[in-house]
Protein backbone atom coordinates (compact mmCIF):
# COMPACT_ATOMS: atom_id res chain seq x y z
CA UNK A 1 0.00 0.00 0.00
CA UNK A 2 1.32 3.40 -0.94
CA UNK A 3 0.32 6.47 1.06
CA UNK A 4 -1.34 9.19 -0.98
CA UNK A 5 -1.00 12.96 -0.60
CA UNK A 6 -1.84 15.88 -2.85
CA UNK A 7 1.52 17.51 -2.26
CA UNK A 8 4.69 16.09 -0.72
CA UNK A 9 7.20 18.77 0.29
CA UNK A 10 10.80 17.69 0.99
CA UNK A 11 12.72 19.99 3.35
CA UNK A 12 11.14 22.18 6.06
CA UNK A 13 13.33 25.26 5.70
CA UNK A 14 11.75 28.61 4.82
CA UNK A 15 11.17 27.44 1.22
CA UNK A 16 9.45 24.16 2.13
CA UNK A 17 7.41 25.73 4.93
CA UNK A 18 6.18 28.56 2.69
CA UNK A 19 5.34 26.08 -0.08
CA UNK A 20 3.38 23.90 2.35
CA UNK A 21 1.51 26.91 3.72
CA UNK A 22 0.42 28.14 0.28
CA UNK A 23 -0.67 24.71 -0.94
CA UNK A 24 -2.55 23.96 2.30
CA UNK A 25 -4.21 27.39 2.26
CA UNK A 26 -5.61 26.57 -1.17
CA UNK A 27 -7.05 23.34 0.23
CA UNK A 28 -4.46 20.73 -0.75
CA UNK A 29 -3.46 17.92 1.61
CA UNK A 30 0.23 18.42 2.35
CA UNK A 31 2.92 16.19 3.82
CA UNK A 32 6.10 18.06 4.80
CA UNK A 33 9.17 15.97 5.65
CA UNK A 34 12.50 17.03 7.16
CA UNK A 35 15.42 15.02 8.41
CA UNK A 36 15.99 17.27 11.43
CA UNK A 37 14.36 17.16 14.87
CA UNK A 38 12.77 20.55 14.28
CA UNK A 39 11.23 22.31 11.30
CA UNK A 40 12.79 25.60 10.17
CA UNK A 41 15.92 24.60 8.25
CA UNK A 42 18.71 27.14 8.45
CA UNK A 43 16.45 29.61 10.24
CA UNK A 44 16.86 27.86 13.57
CA UNK A 45 20.56 28.58 13.56
CA UNK A 46 20.13 32.26 12.78
CA UNK A 47 20.06 34.12 16.09
CA UNK A 48 20.93 37.43 14.44
CA UNK A 49 18.46 39.99 13.09
CA UNK A 50 17.82 39.50 9.40
CA UNK A 51 18.80 41.91 6.68
CA UNK A 52 16.49 42.63 3.76
CA UNK A 53 13.13 44.37 3.48
CA UNK A 54 10.37 44.87 6.06
CA UNK A 55 8.03 42.64 4.01
CA UNK A 56 10.59 39.92 4.54
CA UNK A 57 10.97 40.27 8.28
CA UNK A 58 14.16 42.32 8.26
CA UNK A 59 15.15 43.10 11.83
CA UNK A 60 13.56 39.84 12.97
CA UNK A 61 15.72 37.01 14.21
CA UNK A 62 15.86 33.95 11.99
CA UNK A 63 14.47 31.55 14.58
CA UNK A 64 11.46 33.81 15.19
CA UNK A 65 10.66 33.72 11.47
CA UNK A 66 11.01 29.94 11.61
CA UNK A 67 8.65 29.65 14.57
CA UNK A 68 6.05 31.83 12.90
CA UNK A 69 6.12 29.71 9.74
CA UNK A 70 5.93 26.46 11.70
CA UNK A 71 2.90 27.71 13.65
CA UNK A 72 1.17 28.78 10.46
CA UNK A 73 1.81 25.41 8.80
CA UNK A 74 0.47 23.61 11.85
CA UNK A 75 -2.68 25.72 11.99
CA UNK A 76 -3.33 24.81 8.35
CA UNK A 77 -3.10 21.10 9.24
CA UNK A 78 0.04 20.43 7.26
CA UNK A 79 1.20 16.93 8.14
CA UNK A 80 4.79 17.36 9.37
CA UNK A 81 7.10 14.36 9.61
CA UNK A 82 10.35 15.20 11.38
CA UNK A 83 13.43 12.97 11.53
CA UNK A 84 12.25 11.81 8.14
CA UNK A 85 14.68 11.72 5.25
CA UNK A 86 13.64 11.52 1.63
CA UNK A 87 16.06 8.90 0.32
CA UNK A 88 14.72 8.87 -3.21
CA UNK A 89 12.12 10.22 -5.59
CA UNK A 90 11.02 7.73 -8.21
CA UNK A 91 9.09 7.87 -11.50
CA UNK A 92 5.42 8.53 -10.95
CA UNK A 93 6.21 10.97 -8.11
CA UNK A 94 6.81 8.31 -5.49
CA UNK A 95 8.91 9.52 -2.59
CA UNK A 96 10.90 7.04 -0.49
CA UNK A 97 11.12 8.26 3.11
CA UNK A 98 13.14 6.88 5.98
CA UNK A 99 11.33 7.92 9.15
CA UNK A 100 12.55 7.57 12.73
CA UNK A 101 9.58 6.65 14.91
CA UNK A 102 9.19 6.95 18.68
CA UNK A 103 11.66 4.66 20.37
CA UNK A 104 14.18 5.22 17.63
CA UNK A 105 12.87 2.56 15.26
CA UNK A 106 13.49 3.46 11.63
CA UNK A 107 10.94 2.63 8.98
CA UNK A 108 10.79 3.13 5.26
CA UNK A 109 7.68 4.62 3.69
CA UNK A 110 6.62 5.26 0.13
CA UNK A 111 4.38 8.26 -0.35
CA UNK A 112 2.86 9.19 -3.68
CA UNK A 113 2.48 12.92 -4.13
CA UNK A 114 0.37 14.22 -6.98
CA UNK A 115 2.87 17.05 -6.84
CA UNK A 116 6.32 16.92 -5.20
CA UNK A 117 8.16 20.06 -4.09
CA UNK A 118 11.89 19.67 -3.45
CA UNK A 119 13.30 22.30 -1.07
CA UNK A 120 16.41 20.59 0.27
CA UNK A 121 18.54 23.71 0.76
CA UNK A 122 22.30 23.93 0.33
CA UNK A 123 25.42 22.27 1.71
CA UNK A 124 28.79 23.76 2.57
CA UNK A 125 31.78 23.71 0.26
CA UNK A 126 34.92 22.03 1.55
CA UNK A 127 38.41 23.42 0.94
CA UNK A 128 41.30 21.06 0.30
CA UNK A 129 44.50 22.09 2.14
CA UNK A 130 47.06 19.93 3.84
CA UNK A 131 45.43 18.42 6.92
CA UNK A 132 41.85 19.34 5.89
CA UNK A 133 40.57 15.98 7.13
CA UNK A 134 41.87 16.45 10.69
CA UNK A 135 39.33 16.51 13.53
CA UNK A 136 38.82 20.18 14.32
CA UNK A 137 38.43 21.30 10.71
CA UNK A 138 34.76 21.90 10.01
CA UNK A 139 32.28 23.93 8.04
CA UNK A 140 31.26 27.29 9.50
CA UNK A 141 27.65 26.14 9.27
CA UNK A 142 28.49 23.07 11.33
CA UNK A 143 30.15 25.26 13.95
CA UNK A 144 27.05 27.46 13.97
CA UNK A 145 24.78 24.46 14.48
CA UNK A 146 26.95 23.35 17.39
CA UNK A 147 26.79 26.65 19.28
CA UNK A 148 23.30 27.89 18.39
CA UNK A 149 21.32 24.66 18.22
CA UNK A 150 23.21 22.17 20.37
CA UNK A 151 24.85 24.70 22.73
CA UNK A 152 28.24 23.05 22.43
CA UNK A 153 31.42 24.98 21.66
CA UNK A 154 33.32 23.42 18.75
CA UNK A 155 36.60 24.50 20.37
CA UNK A 156 38.24 27.28 22.35
CA UNK A 157 40.49 28.94 19.80
CA UNK A 158 39.08 29.34 16.32
CA UNK A 159 40.46 30.44 12.97
CA UNK A 160 37.79 31.22 10.37
CA UNK A 161 38.43 30.97 6.63
CA UNK A 162 36.21 33.19 4.48
CA UNK A 163 34.82 36.68 5.15
CA UNK A 164 31.46 36.49 3.41
CA UNK A 165 28.37 37.03 5.55
CA UNK A 166 28.44 33.45 6.79
CA UNK A 167 32.09 33.75 7.93
CA UNK A 168 31.44 37.11 9.60
CA UNK A 169 28.19 36.18 11.32
CA UNK A 170 29.36 32.78 12.52
CA UNK A 171 32.62 34.29 13.87
CA UNK A 172 30.61 36.75 15.92
CA UNK A 173 28.24 34.06 17.19
CA UNK A 174 31.19 31.86 18.17
CA UNK A 175 32.50 34.80 20.20
CA UNK A 176 29.09 35.27 21.82
CA UNK A 177 29.25 31.60 22.78
CA UNK A 178 32.55 32.20 24.53
CA UNK A 179 35.05 31.03 21.92
CA UNK A 180 38.17 33.01 21.04
CA UNK A 181 38.19 33.84 17.34
CA UNK A 182 41.85 34.48 16.65
CA UNK A 183 41.64 35.56 13.04
CA UNK A 184 39.41 35.63 10.03
CA UNK A 185 41.40 34.74 6.92
CA UNK A 186 40.22 35.87 3.48
CA UNK A 187 41.86 35.06 0.12
CA UNK A 188 40.34 38.04 -1.70
CA UNK A 189 41.90 41.48 -1.24
CA UNK A 190 38.77 42.77 0.48
CA UNK A 191 36.07 41.61 2.87
CA UNK A 192 33.23 39.73 1.16
CA UNK A 193 30.26 40.34 3.48
CA UNK A 194 28.33 43.37 4.67
CA UNK A 195 30.18 46.18 6.44
CA UNK A 196 27.86 46.03 9.48
CA UNK A 197 28.82 42.44 10.18
CA UNK A 198 32.53 43.09 9.56
CA UNK A 199 32.46 46.08 11.91
CA UNK A 200 31.21 43.94 14.79
CA UNK A 201 34.16 41.61 14.34
CA UNK A 202 36.71 44.38 14.01
CA UNK A 203 35.37 46.24 17.04
CA UNK A 204 35.91 43.09 19.07
CA UNK A 205 39.55 43.18 18.01
CA UNK A 206 39.56 40.18 15.69
CA UNK A 207 41.95 40.73 12.80
CA UNK A 208 40.48 40.16 9.33
CA UNK A 209 43.50 39.11 7.31
CA UNK A 210 42.79 39.65 3.60
CA UNK A 211 44.84 38.29 0.66
CA UNK A 212 45.72 35.25 2.77
CA UNK A 213 44.68 31.62 2.81
CA UNK A 214 45.13 28.57 5.02
CA UNK A 215 47.78 26.26 3.58
CA UNK A 216 47.89 23.65 6.31
CA UNK A 217 46.11 22.42 9.41
CA UNK A 218 48.79 21.26 11.86
CA UNK A 219 47.99 18.32 14.09
CA UNK A 220 48.97 17.33 17.62
CA UNK A 221 50.07 13.83 18.64
CA UNK A 222 46.48 12.57 18.36
CA UNK A 223 46.07 14.17 14.95
CA UNK A 224 43.61 16.85 16.00
CA UNK A 225 44.10 20.48 14.99
CA UNK A 226 46.72 22.44 16.95
CA UNK A 227 47.33 25.24 14.48
CA UNK A 228 46.63 26.84 11.14
CA UNK A 229 49.45 27.76 8.79
CA UNK A 230 48.39 30.78 6.77
CA UNK A 231 50.17 32.41 3.83
CA UNK A 232 49.79 35.49 1.69
CA UNK A 233 48.36 34.87 -1.79
CA UNK A 234 49.25 36.53 -5.10
CA UNK A 235 46.73 38.02 -7.53
CA UNK A 236 45.90 34.50 -8.80
CA UNK A 237 45.18 33.34 -5.24
CA UNK A 238 48.38 31.25 -5.18
CA UNK A 239 50.13 31.07 -1.79
CA UNK A 240 53.45 32.92 -1.87
CA UNK A 241 56.14 30.73 -0.34
CA UNK A 242 58.12 32.31 2.44
CA UNK A 243 55.09 34.22 3.77
CA UNK A 244 53.79 31.35 5.96
CA UNK A 245 53.05 31.87 9.61
CA UNK A 246 51.31 29.73 12.19
CA UNK A 247 48.32 30.64 14.33
CA UNK A 248 47.84 28.27 17.25
CA UNK A 249 44.23 27.13 17.41
CA UNK A 250 42.13 24.03 18.02
CA UNK A 251 39.43 24.62 15.41
CA UNK A 252 39.43 25.76 11.80
CA UNK A 253 36.02 26.77 10.47
CA UNK A 254 35.52 27.08 6.74
CA UNK A 255 33.05 29.51 5.21
CA UNK A 256 33.80 28.95 1.54
CA UNK A 257 30.32 29.18 0.17
CA UNK A 258 27.38 26.88 -0.19
CA UNK A 259 26.01 24.92 -3.06
CA UNK A 260 22.56 23.59 -3.85
CA UNK A 261 21.64 20.08 -2.64
CA UNK A 262 20.38 18.55 -5.86
CA UNK A 263 20.65 14.80 -5.29
CA UNK A 264 16.89 14.22 -5.57
CA UNK A 265 16.41 16.25 -8.75
CA UNK A 266 19.41 14.46 -10.25
CA UNK A 267 17.80 11.16 -9.41
CA UNK A 268 14.71 12.25 -11.32
CA UNK A 269 16.89 13.34 -14.26
CA UNK A 270 15.57 16.88 -14.07
CA UNK A 271 17.38 18.99 -16.68
CA UNK A 272 20.06 21.05 -14.93
CA UNK A 273 22.63 23.73 -15.70
CA UNK A 274 25.83 24.98 -14.11
CA UNK A 275 25.33 28.53 -12.86
CA UNK A 276 28.15 29.89 -10.67
CA UNK A 277 26.01 32.87 -9.62
CA UNK A 278 23.68 30.39 -7.88
CA UNK A 279 26.42 28.21 -6.41
CA UNK A 280 26.82 25.40 -8.97
CA UNK A 281 24.62 22.85 -10.71
CA UNK A 282 20.92 23.63 -10.35
CA UNK A 283 17.73 22.18 -11.78
CA UNK A 284 16.11 24.26 -14.52
CA UNK A 285 12.62 25.45 -13.72
CA UNK A 286 9.86 27.57 -15.21
CA UNK A 287 7.90 30.45 -13.69
CA UNK A 288 5.84 27.86 -11.77
CA UNK A 289 9.12 26.61 -10.19
CA UNK A 290 8.33 23.34 -11.98
CA UNK A 291 11.29 21.33 -13.29
CA UNK A 292 11.61 19.59 -16.65
CA UNK A 293 9.79 16.65 -15.03
CA UNK A 294 6.09 17.45 -14.79
CA UNK A 295 4.78 17.52 -11.24
CA UNK A 296 8.24 18.01 -9.66
CA UNK A 297 8.80 21.51 -8.31
CA UNK A 298 11.83 23.15 -6.67
CA UNK A 299 12.30 26.15 -4.36
CA UNK A 300 14.85 27.86 -2.16
CA UNK A 301 18.59 27.35 -1.90
CA UNK A 302 18.35 23.98 -3.68
CA UNK A 303 17.59 25.90 -6.86
CA UNK A 304 20.22 28.59 -6.28
CA UNK A 305 21.91 29.74 -3.08
CA UNK A 306 20.41 33.08 -2.06
CA UNK A 307 18.53 34.21 1.04
CA UNK A 308 15.67 33.10 3.23
CA UNK A 309 13.52 35.91 1.84
CA UNK A 310 13.89 34.65 -1.74
CA UNK A 311 13.49 31.06 -0.55
CA UNK A 312 10.11 31.89 1.03
CA UNK A 313 8.81 33.62 -2.11
CA UNK A 314 9.95 30.77 -4.33
CA UNK A 315 8.29 28.32 -1.97
CA UNK A 316 5.05 30.28 -2.15
CA UNK A 317 5.20 30.24 -5.96
CA UNK A 318 5.78 26.48 -6.02
CA UNK A 319 2.99 25.86 -3.49
CA UNK A 320 0.56 28.02 -5.44
CA UNK A 321 1.44 26.38 -8.76
CA UNK A 322 1.16 22.88 -7.29
CA UNK A 323 -2.27 23.68 -5.82
CA UNK A 324 -3.32 25.10 -9.17
CA UNK A 325 -2.16 21.99 -11.04
CA UNK A 326 -4.40 19.91 -8.77
CA UNK A 327 -7.40 22.12 -9.38
CA UNK A 328 -7.47 23.84 -5.98
CA UNK A 329 -6.97 27.25 -7.58
CA UNK A 330 -8.22 28.60 -10.89
CA UNK A 331 -5.69 29.77 -13.45
CA UNK A 332 -6.86 33.33 -12.88
CA UNK A 333 -6.50 33.18 -9.08
CA UNK A 334 -3.15 31.44 -9.18
CA UNK A 335 -1.90 33.69 -11.96
CA UNK A 336 -2.57 36.79 -9.91
CA UNK A 337 -0.80 35.40 -6.86
CA UNK A 338 2.22 34.19 -8.83
CA UNK A 339 2.58 37.53 -10.58
CA UNK A 340 2.69 39.29 -7.23
CA UNK A 341 5.18 36.79 -5.82
CA UNK A 342 7.50 37.11 -8.81
CA UNK A 343 7.43 40.88 -8.43
CA UNK A 344 8.56 40.40 -4.85
CA UNK A 345 11.34 38.01 -5.85
CA UNK A 346 12.53 40.49 -8.46
CA UNK A 347 12.52 43.34 -5.98
CA UNK A 348 14.70 41.25 -3.66
CA UNK A 349 17.21 40.77 -6.45
CA UNK A 350 18.56 44.31 -6.51
CA UNK A 351 21.97 45.82 -5.81
CA UNK A 352 25.12 44.55 -7.51
CA UNK A 353 24.76 40.92 -6.30
CA UNK A 354 21.02 40.91 -6.81
CA UNK A 355 21.24 42.18 -10.35
CA UNK A 356 23.57 39.36 -11.34
CA UNK A 357 21.04 36.92 -9.92
CA UNK A 358 18.17 38.67 -11.69
CA UNK A 359 19.99 38.29 -15.03
CA UNK A 360 20.96 34.68 -14.29
CA UNK A 361 17.37 33.82 -13.36
CA UNK A 362 16.09 35.41 -16.54
CA UNK A 363 18.53 33.32 -18.61
CA UNK A 364 17.47 30.15 -16.81
CA UNK A 365 13.80 30.80 -17.49
CA UNK A 366 14.64 31.54 -21.15
CA UNK A 367 16.65 28.35 -21.36
CA UNK A 368 13.76 26.35 -19.92
CA UNK A 369 11.34 27.83 -22.41
CA UNK A 370 13.60 27.10 -25.34
CA UNK A 371 14.74 23.63 -24.39
CA UNK A 372 12.01 22.12 -22.24
CA UNK A 373 8.56 23.53 -22.82
CA UNK A 374 6.51 26.66 -23.19
CA UNK A 375 5.43 28.44 -20.03
CA UNK A 376 1.95 28.37 -18.59
CA UNK A 377 0.17 30.97 -20.64
CA UNK A 378 -1.14 33.14 -17.82
CA UNK A 379 1.89 34.99 -16.51
CA UNK A 380 4.96 36.75 -16.98
CA UNK A 381 6.22 39.82 -15.47
CA UNK A 382 8.62 42.72 -15.66
CA UNK A 383 12.25 41.82 -16.04
CA UNK A 384 11.48 38.13 -16.22
CA UNK A 385 8.91 38.29 -19.02
CA UNK A 386 9.12 35.22 -21.19
CA UNK A 387 10.12 36.06 -24.70
CA UNK A 388 10.53 39.76 -23.99
CA UNK A 389 13.80 41.48 -23.16
CA UNK B 1 43.94 26.31 -5.55
CA UNK B 2 47.64 26.21 -6.23
CA UNK B 3 48.72 26.13 -9.87
CA UNK B 4 50.65 22.99 -9.07
CA UNK B 5 47.26 21.67 -8.12
CA UNK B 6 46.22 19.54 -5.18
CA UNK B 7 49.40 17.83 -3.87
CA UNK B 8 49.68 14.13 -4.77
CA UNK B 9 49.60 12.88 -1.18
CA UNK B 10 46.46 14.84 -0.28
CA UNK B 11 43.41 12.82 0.71
CA UNK B 12 40.70 13.88 -1.71
CA UNK B 13 37.88 11.39 -1.12
CA UNK B 14 37.80 10.86 2.62
CA UNK B 15 35.03 8.21 2.64
CA UNK B 16 37.01 5.84 0.43
CA UNK B 17 40.44 7.27 1.37
CA UNK B 18 41.57 8.13 -2.13
CA UNK B 19 44.52 10.50 -2.69
CA UNK B 20 45.05 13.03 -5.46
CA UNK B 21 47.78 10.76 -6.82
CA UNK B 22 45.35 7.86 -7.20
CA UNK B 23 42.92 10.11 -9.04
CA UNK B 24 45.70 11.29 -11.37
CA UNK B 25 46.62 7.63 -11.95
CA UNK B 26 42.99 6.91 -12.93
CA UNK B 27 43.16 9.80 -15.40
CA UNK B 28 46.40 8.40 -16.86
CA UNK B 29 44.57 5.11 -17.27
CA UNK B 30 41.90 6.78 -19.34
CA UNK B 31 39.33 8.34 -16.98
CA UNK B 32 37.89 11.40 -18.71
CA UNK B 33 35.14 12.45 -16.33
CA UNK B 34 33.92 12.12 -12.75
CA UNK B 35 32.22 8.80 -13.49
CA UNK B 36 35.39 7.41 -15.10
CA UNK B 37 37.39 8.28 -11.98
CA UNK B 38 34.72 6.78 -9.72
CA UNK B 39 34.68 3.48 -11.66
CA UNK B 40 38.45 3.13 -11.48
CA UNK B 41 39.27 4.21 -7.92
CA UNK B 42 35.94 4.51 -6.05
CA UNK B 43 36.28 8.26 -5.35
CA UNK B 44 32.73 9.40 -4.64
CA UNK B 45 31.40 5.90 -4.04
CA UNK B 46 31.38 6.08 -0.24
CA UNK B 47 28.89 7.19 2.39
CA UNK B 48 28.62 10.79 1.21
CA UNK B 49 28.27 9.78 -2.45
CA UNK B 50 30.72 12.43 -3.60
CA UNK B 51 28.93 15.34 -1.95
CA UNK B 52 32.25 16.57 -0.57
CA UNK B 53 34.91 15.36 -2.99
CA UNK B 54 33.18 15.70 -6.35
CA UNK B 55 34.31 19.30 -6.58
CA UNK B 56 37.95 18.32 -5.96
CA UNK B 57 37.79 15.47 -8.50
CA UNK B 58 36.39 17.93 -11.03
CA UNK B 59 39.22 20.36 -10.21
CA UNK B 60 41.87 17.70 -10.80
CA UNK B 61 40.24 16.60 -14.07
CA UNK B 62 40.13 20.23 -15.27
CA UNK B 63 43.81 20.72 -14.46
CA UNK B 64 45.10 17.44 -15.85
CA UNK B 65 43.04 17.42 -19.04
CA UNK B 66 42.66 21.19 -19.57
CA UNK B 67 38.94 20.81 -19.78
CA UNK B 68 36.01 22.92 -18.60
CA UNK B 69 34.25 22.11 -15.37
CA UNK B 70 30.95 21.25 -17.06
CA UNK B 71 32.72 18.67 -19.30
CA UNK B 72 33.93 16.78 -16.23
CA UNK B 73 30.33 15.78 -15.72
CA UNK B 74 28.78 14.48 -12.54
CA UNK B 75 28.47 10.97 -11.27
CA UNK B 76 25.13 9.25 -11.70
CA UNK B 77 22.82 9.77 -8.75
CA UNK B 78 21.43 6.56 -7.34
CA UNK B 79 18.98 5.83 -4.55
CA UNK B 80 19.15 5.89 -1.62
CA UNK B 81 20.63 9.41 -1.65
CA UNK B 82 21.40 9.07 2.07
CA UNK B 83 22.73 5.86 3.66
CA UNK B 84 20.04 3.36 4.69
CA UNK B 85 20.97 0.17 6.62
CA UNK B 86 20.18 -3.12 4.90
CA UNK B 87 18.21 -4.33 7.92
CA UNK B 88 15.76 -1.54 7.42
CA UNK B 89 15.22 -2.43 3.79
CA UNK B 90 14.69 -6.04 4.81
CA UNK B 91 12.17 -5.04 7.49
CA UNK B 92 9.98 -3.78 4.69
CA UNK B 93 7.72 -0.86 4.18
CA UNK B 94 6.25 1.07 7.11
CA UNK B 95 3.18 1.84 5.01
CA UNK B 96 1.83 -1.63 5.62
CA UNK B 97 1.84 -1.33 9.40
C1 LIG C 1 25.18 32.20 8.77
C2 LIG C 1 24.01 32.46 7.88
C3 LIG C 1 23.34 33.67 7.99
C4 LIG C 1 22.24 33.94 7.17
N1 LIG C 1 21.59 35.15 7.31
C5 LIG C 1 20.52 35.45 6.53
C6 LIG C 1 19.83 36.71 6.67
O1 LIG C 1 20.18 37.53 7.52
N2 LIG C 1 18.78 36.96 5.83
C7 LIG C 1 18.35 36.04 4.89
O2 LIG C 1 17.37 36.30 4.17
N3 LIG C 1 19.00 34.84 4.75
C8 LIG C 1 20.07 34.52 5.53
N4 LIG C 1 20.73 33.31 5.39
C9 LIG C 1 20.33 32.39 4.31
C10 LIG C 1 19.15 31.52 4.65
O3 LIG C 1 19.36 30.87 5.88
C11 LIG C 1 18.94 30.48 3.54
O4 LIG C 1 18.96 31.10 2.28
C12 LIG C 1 17.61 29.80 3.70
O5 LIG C 1 17.56 29.10 4.93
C13 LIG C 1 17.33 28.80 2.56
O6 LIG C 1 16.10 28.17 2.78
P1 LIG C 1 15.75 26.75 2.20
O7 LIG C 1 14.39 26.43 2.71
O8 LIG C 1 15.97 26.74 0.74
O9 LIG C 1 16.85 25.75 2.80
P2 LIG C 1 17.23 25.34 4.30
O10 LIG C 1 16.89 26.39 5.26
O11 LIG C 1 18.62 24.87 4.21
O12 LIG C 1 16.28 24.10 4.57
C14 LIG C 1 16.41 22.88 3.88
C15 LIG C 1 15.88 21.76 4.76
O13 LIG C 1 15.78 20.57 3.99
C16 LIG C 1 16.16 19.47 4.79
N5 LIG C 1 16.55 18.37 3.90
C17 LIG C 1 17.57 18.36 2.99
N6 LIG C 1 17.60 17.18 2.34
C18 LIG C 1 16.58 16.44 2.84
C19 LIG C 1 16.10 15.12 2.56
N7 LIG C 1 16.66 14.34 1.61
N8 LIG C 1 15.05 14.67 3.28
C20 LIG C 1 14.46 15.43 4.24
N9 LIG C 1 14.87 16.70 4.52
C21 LIG C 1 15.92 17.18 3.83
C22 LIG C 1 17.28 20.02 5.65
O14 LIG C 1 17.44 19.27 6.81
C23 LIG C 1 16.78 21.44 5.95
O15 LIG C 1 16.03 21.48 7.13
C24 LIG C 1 21.83 32.99 6.20
C25 LIG C 1 22.50 31.77 6.09
C26 LIG C 1 23.57 31.48 6.92
C27 LIG C 1 24.28 30.15 6.78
Amino acid sequence: MILEKDVVVIGAGPAGLAASIEAAKAGAGVLLVDLNLKAGGQLFKQIHKFFGSRAHYSGTRGYDIGRKLVREAESLKVDVWLQSTAVGVFPGNKVGIERILDGGVKKLYTVHGKAVIIATGASENAVCFKGWTRPGVMGAGAAQTMVNVNHVRPGKKIVMLGSGNVGLIVSYQLMQAGCDVLALVEAAPKIGGYAVHAAKISRAGVPIITSHTIVEALGDEKGTVRGAVIAKVDSHFQPISGTERTIECDTIAIAAGLRPVVDLTRLMNCASVFEPVFGGFIPLHNTDMETSVKGIYVAGDSTGVEEASVAMEEGRIAGTAAAQSLGYLSAAEAGKTKKLLWERVNSLRSGPFGERRLTAEKNLLEHFREEIREPQPEIMIGGLAHGAD
Amino acid sequence: MSSKGIPDDMLVCRCEEITADEIRQAIREGARDVTGVKRRVRAGMGLCQGRICEKFVQQILCQELHMGLVQTGRSTARPPVRPVPFGELARGCGNDL
